[in-house]
């Protein structure tokens, strides 16, 4: 059995592009035979897979789901940041430049509004929920924008561990919601057409969650939404440990 | 022919991603800053740009379009590697602060889009 396991994690790219394409092929079936394609194909195998990283997590305890059990290790290669940010570039192919242009000053609002408002949120809670030092405050404040600004915004200001993983925890919780929510909340917010996703992607900022919450919605919406998300990131990492740190340090002592 | 296109967008991805880090740098952040957003722009110019010249084919094309098809794919994987038995495990304030700023952003989202939309009859992709 050993030489089994031996030639799985060997070829774990291999494996996961097999075992994608059977989650890919039960969600299909089941859209089609139990939701009569009213939940598309594409929502089911994402939450397919959020079921699946968080047995992962279970059976081994470990961080990166399903990818912790050591034949299917495969899938951090083909789901990690590189193969991730490479097939998102590849969307913009045939995307429309007039269109981009045209929301520009819309996306730029939708950036900074979005981080400020969630980092302002996201410190008020921490405030309410008892932390009272302004290192603590600000890094769950930057984890509310997303799980990388919440860890690189602590680890610059010194913040503590706890606060740290409270951050992580908070920016995880952020994503895996936008990716469920997106495609049920689509209609309420317009989210139909490239504007709005631009927007949408700006102010929402998680890039896993927003992509993964457009490519459950409509594919088409994919680029534009992932295109302003990307800045999301960096501009949380600029602005929370530096701008909105001293903000919180001169409010709260 | 199809490997002109898959080099194409490798090219515009690791000159995105050069971009992203580079400015990273410059403001003192340890962050890629908008790597992917230039990258996507950089291939939509360099596909505009092809075009114009009839340098851009079929076959080109589907070097990059395998690529995109296979989106949805990777990102499933990237579900499945997610830490979700963490974010479910964790604490009131990472379900707080992890929902409600959410809720806020997403009110907003019809409110800027009329911003841009404004003006204009109908969008069609």
């Amino acid at each position: 059995m050993e030489y089994i396991t031996t030639l799985l994690s060997k070829n774990g790219l291999i494996v996961a592009f097999f075992s994608i394409g059977l989650i890919m092929y039960a969600s299909d079936f089941l859209s089609d035979k139990l939701t009569n394609k009213k939940i598309p194909a594409s929502a089911i195998a994402i939450f397919l897979g959020l079921v699946i990283s968080y047995i992962g997590g279970i059976l081994t305890g470990g961080n990166k789901g399903i990818a912790d059990i050591k034949q299917l290790s495969g899938f951090e290669l083909m789901g990690g940041a590189m193969f991730r940010d490479f097939a998102i570039v590849s969307t913009a192919m045939g995307v429309s430049f007039a269109i981009i242009k045209k929301t520009g000053l819309a996306g730029i609002i939708s950036l900074f509004t979005g981080v400020i408002l969630t980092f302002l949120c996201g410190s008020l809670i921490a405030y309410a929920m008892g932390y009272r030092d302004a290192k603590s405050i600000t890094t769950i404040g930057a984890g509310a924008c997303t799980f990388i600004v919440g860890p690189v915004t602590g680890a610059a200001i010194g913040a503590s561990s706890d606060a740290i993983a409270n951050s992580i925890a908070t920016g995880l919780v952020k994503s895996i919601l936008v990716t469920i929510g997106t495609p049920l909340v689509a209609r309420f917010i317009g989210l139909n057409n490239p504007v709005t996703a631009m927007v949408f992607g700006g102010l929402i900022g998680t890039t896993s969650g927003v992509a993964a919450g457009l490519a459950s919605t409509d594919p088409k919406l994919v680029p534009y939404g992932a295109m302003t998300a990307t800045f999301y990131t960096g501009l949380g990492c600029l602005l929370c440990p530096s701008i909105l740190y001293l903000l919180v340090k001169v409010i709260v002592g | 022919m199809l490997i002109r296109g898959v080099a194409l967008l490798s090219g515009c991805f690791l000159a995105g991603q050069l971009v992203g880090e580079t400015i990273g740098r410059l403001i003192h952040i340890d962050a890629n800053v908008g790597g992917v957003g230039f990258a996507m722009l950089f291939l939509v110019y360099a596909q505009n740009w092809l075009e114009k010249r009839n340098k851009i084919n079929l076959e080109m094309e589907s070097g990059i379009l395998f690529w995109s098809k296979m989106y949805i794919p990777v990102i499933v994987a990237m579900a499945a590697t997610q830490n979700v038995r963490v974010a479910l495990s964790s604490g009131a304030i990472a379900l707080l602060a992890g929902i409600i700023p959410v809720i806020l952003c997403l009110v907003l989202v019809p409110i800027v889009a009329k911003l841009s939309l404004k003006g204009t009859e109908e969008w069609s992709i």
